[in-house]
């Protein structure tokens, strides 16, 4: 298939940016949109232009790098899927394509489609871990047993694989899916406990200094998470953060 | 003498590391706050060895490539990880685990590394289960397990099908905590570009800031290198498209030893490849063979059928297939080791029987586990005479629980539903069992510069086993290397902070500075992914699962001619001190054109069958295992370990002669 692009196009941090539009020809509708992408890249190396920037590794979904708002959603039109796993099928030949970075104030852009999410990782210093050292002498795995319930339902917020989604969807650009997500997975374990009542408040706190919106529940970010991840992870980070405020 | 000392202990077997522990130096913590490490790579091995080395005291410089410690490509190991805790109560032990592992490597691996790495095996899960992991439990809520390709037991720890993901979050957890604490300083979008060497010891790394181009000096008083495999220089493999080996080659450059780069995984079990724009490979875990049973048509015709549309898999019964694992290796069936499940693929393919349009597809079918489970949890129901459909519904959703993920994976990558009709899959590159050189110590022939995880030549020999990379990359980084490189760095007390400004500094930021601006200035006619696609094809139709004397000599010839042609023509376009995605992969091509050359070397001078190097030369006769594989413990039993000396071609041979005092060696057999 035939497809015009319209990308954004910004040089640096401090360089202005502006959409600039592309054609690529023979798609072949089992391309993934990066491959897409890869061909534009080598027709414009080959053109002696410069390639157009964009974070990915993995490119089976789950390191969380790739990030692209396509025609006005995080990750595309597909359900479920990062950007990597979108595949060109969900397109048709003669179709325009808009594709932006994430927006928003905590992911400044670095260069075209590539963000700086380091505010994620200043949010998970703040408390998203276990104080346990290394030693060989921690207890036996199997000295707790944990309701299958509790621990499955941990596994499903601890699948988030913090690629900023839920915030670029989100009309006021809130983590709070993020940050429930790994709330959500300590306070359901039983070795989470210990720390909760700091974790959450400290979490929350670099969230709001971090400039992140604040949740008014519209649910966009559960529809465009690549994983799934439930809004009762951000029900129970509120919990959570109530019961701690409570402690004092 | 060689000149490769191992540095194994001396005592029993059961007993070095406990012994080795009791009597090497410590570090007291006043000390370890004035001794820096430099960490490079943050998967399983890296981002478990930094947190670790923080927690003891030591001020830690961690980098990775990637926006973030968390995405390194330890993530997307999907099955599991092996740990001889014997919660099954099904026969395991140390021992078991050690001696699966060994023969799995076609006894080509270090033994007392190997005990070692089993011996630490159930601390790690000890370990992950505290900072929070969540492994899959079963009702009584105690940890559940399942089993892997090449072993008897079920030793398997999973969290889904997304274990490397957790586990890689969990060590990145314990990574956030010394970072909060300042214990760890985190290089984000840094990738290094060579070591500095100070009266022939490591003593820093010379780095570029990939969002602003800048070259950076760091020094430290140990350089670890955790900088996973080589697996992308067949271009297509199912490593993340940064994966690279440029830190293990630039330090292979200054004097480390690489060993073993011939040997290499063909996983196989991942979706065929559809076309020639492909950019990577997806596996799909091992631990699908625990239910899945893959086969071909028995019949020609049919598979003709099938590649022209005319037939459906669903539609041939039990009697028209051919379960040739089964066949041929009924004691593991479907569960053999994954060199010889990928030659078994390889082998109907090239005989004309695969079932896709490239003709390089074999079926991994789940209709029997699906009807298994579905008839198990109809009685667990209490449902009586449960129809056909009932039973169907049942038991996919037992595979969904289990494998839920793989196959929306597959879904959404071929456009077919896996729970109604057979997956289609194909070997492709997974794992380097090869790597940097290194001694009991993991540390290589630099002094000071240790090697860790997928990089180093490691504990798995000629093939690795399923499950057993999560496991040596933890071991390294949670329980070996805090122990060994401490023994060096009580040495180090007195040396004081090492300044970047000395003359091999600055030699080593000019080599680098040099190279990039030639890379920018080429100006040539061909894109970096040009020369590499070309030298990926190669690589996998004379180095790959397969391989002979005359294909090896050629790819020899072709790959230096590939290599120089990129100096000459490759281009490079936009500028040294920006982000420049372009630039970085013309760098890490540059290294694979070497390190690929040194590959075929590597696996002409082996004139045997071991593991995941198969010579064509080297195969059984005949009796019961005719056209297997043929090991020369006689001539070959040694790490072949090779000495830089400029071009690839003059590389020096020198051989570690393995030893095998509580393991025979054996023919290697699963039928």
């Amino acid at each position: 298939m035939n497809l015009t692009l319209k990308i954004w196009r910004q040089k640096g941090p401090q360089d202005k940016g502006k959409m600039v539009q592309y054609k690529v020809t023979e798609i072949s509708e089992h391309m993934s949109f990066l491959e897409m992408m890869d061909v534009l890249n080598e027709q414009l190396t080959n053109k002696g232009e410069e390639p157009v920037a964009f974070d990915h590794d993995c490119r089976e979904g789950i390191c969380g790098m790739c990030s692209m708002y396509i025609n006005g959603e995080a990750h595309g039109p597909d359900r479920g899927v990062t950007t990597c796993q979108l595949h060109m099928r969900m397109f048709k030949d003669g179709d325009t394509i808009t594709i932006e970075p994430f927006r928003a104030k905590a992911f400044p852009v670095i260069k075209d489609l590539v963000i700086d999410r380091s505010s994620f990782e200043r949010i998970q210093q703040a408390g998203g871990f276990i104080s346990v050292n290394t030693s060989g002498n921690t207890q036996d795995a199997n000295a707790i047993p944990i309701d299958k319930h509790a621990a499955d339902t941990a596994m499903d917020a601890a699948t988030c694989i913090g690629c900023g989604a839920c915030v670029a969807s989100c009309k006021n650009s809130s983590a709070m899916l993020f940050v429930g997500a790994k709330v959500s997975q300590y306070a359901l374990l039983p070795q989470g406990q210990v720390e909760a009542t700091d974790r959450v408040k400290n979490m929350v706190a670099q969230m709001d200094l971090e400039g992140f919106g604040n949740c008014t529940n519209t649910g966009a970010c559960e529809v465009e998470c690549p994983k799934g991840i439930s809004l009762e992870n951000i029900a129970r980070m509120n919990r959570e953060f109530l019961k701690a405020s409570m402690k004092g | 003498m060689s000149v490769l000392d191992s540095k194994v202990p001396k005592g029993p077997l059961k007993d070095k590391w406990t012994t080795y522990k009791d009597k090497i130096n410590l570090v007291n913590p006043a000390n370890k706050r004035n001794i820096d490490v430099i960490v490079v790579g943050t998967g399983l091995a890296g981002g478990s060895a930094a947190a670790t080395l923080a927690e003891l005291g030591y001020r830690v410089k961690a980098f990775c490539y990637q926006d973030s410690p968390r995405r390194a490509h330890s993530i997307a190991a999907q099955g599991g990880i092996n740990a001889a805790k014997n919660y099954q109560g099904d026969g395991d032990s140390t021992y078991r685990l050690f001696y699966d592992t060994v023969k799995g490597g076609d006894y080509r691996s270090r033994e007392a590394n190997v005990y070692r790495l089993a011996e630490v095996s159930a601390n790690i899960i000890d370990q992950c289960v505290a900072q929070g992991v969540p492994f899959a439990r079963d009702y009584g809520g105690l940890l559940d397990n399942r089993s892997f390709g090449g072993v008897l037991v079920s030793r398997t720890f999973y969290a889904k099908g997304q274990t490397g993901q957790q586990l890689l979050l969990g060590a990145y957890s314990a990574m956030n905590r010394q970072i909060a604490r300042g214990k760890i300083e985190m290089y984000n979008r840094h990738e290094m570009l060579d070591v500095v060497k100070v009266d022939g010891k490591a003593r820093g790394i010379i780095a570029r800031n990939l969002v602003t181009g800048e070259i950076e000096r760091h020094s430290a008083h140990a350089v670890v290198i955790a900088s996973g495999g080589y697996g992308n220089v067949y271009f297509l493999s199912t490593n993340a498209m940064g994966s690279n080996a440029t830190a293990a080659w630039k330090i292979h450059k200054k004097g480390a030893f690489f060993a073993n780069p011939c040997y290499t995984q063909i996983h196989p079990t991942c979706i065929p490849r559809s076309g020639d724009y492909q950019s990577k490979l997806t596996l799909m875990s091992e631990s699908l063979r625990n239910d899945g049973r893959i086969w071909v048509p028995k019949n020609m015709e049919d598979v003709l059928a099938i590649r022209e549309g005319k037939l459906k898999p669903t539609q041939l019964s039990e009697e028209q297939r051919d379960y040739y694992l089964e066949r041929r290796y009924p004691a593991f069936g479907n569960l053999v080791p994954r060199d010889v499940a990928s030659r078994a693929a390889k082998e109907r393919c090239d005989a004309g029987y695969g079932v896709n349009a490239t003709g390089e597809a074999v079926y991994l079918d789940f209709k029997s586990a699906i009807e298994r489970y579905g008839l198990e949890q109809a009685k667990i129901q209490g449902i009586q005479n449960a129809s056909k459909e009932k039973i169907t519904a049942l038991g996919e959703a037992v595979v969904e629980e289990k494998y839920g993920n793989l196959f929306q994976m597959y879904e959404k990558i071929v456009d077919e539903n896996p729970y109604k009709t057979p997956m289609m899959i194909y070997p492709a590159t997974h794992y380097t069992m090869g790597g940097v050189w290194v001694d009991y110590n993991l540390m290589t022939t630099v002094e000071g510069l240790y090697c860790i995880g997928e990089a180093n030549f490691s504990d798995h020999g000629a093939n690795r086993l399923g499950a057993s990379a999560l496991m040596q990359g933890l071991a390294d980084g949670y329980f070996v290397l805090p122990y060994t490189i401490g023994d060096y760095l009580s040495h180090e007390i007195r040396t004081g902070k090492i300044p970047t400004d000395s003359p091999e500094f600055d030699t080593a930021e000019k080599e680098v500075t040099e190279r990039i601006n030639f890379f920018v200035n080429n100006k040539g006619s061909h894109s970096v992914d040009y020369f590499h696609k070309r030298l990926g094809k190669v690589m996998w139709d004379k180095c790959g699962m397969s391989r002979n004397a005359k294909d090896l000599k050629e790819a020899i010839a072709e790959i230096k001619a590939i290599r120089e042609e990129f100096y000459k023509e490759v281009k490079v376009p936009g500028s040294a001190n920006e982000m420049n995605p372009e630039l970085e992969k013309a760098g890490r091509v540059a290294d694979f054109l070497e390190l690929g050359e040194l590959f075929a070397k590597d696996a002409l001078m082996r004139e045997e069958s071991c593991g995941g190097h198969f010579r064509e030369e080297s195969v059984e006769i005949d009796g019961e295992q005719k056209g297997e594989a043929k090991r020369n413990d006689e001539d070959y039993a040694f790490v072949a370990a090779w000495e830089y000396k400029g071009e690839p071609s003059d590389a020096v041979l020198h051989k570690e002669q393995l030893e095998f005092k509580d393991i025979e060696l054996k023919q290697r057999s699963y039928k």
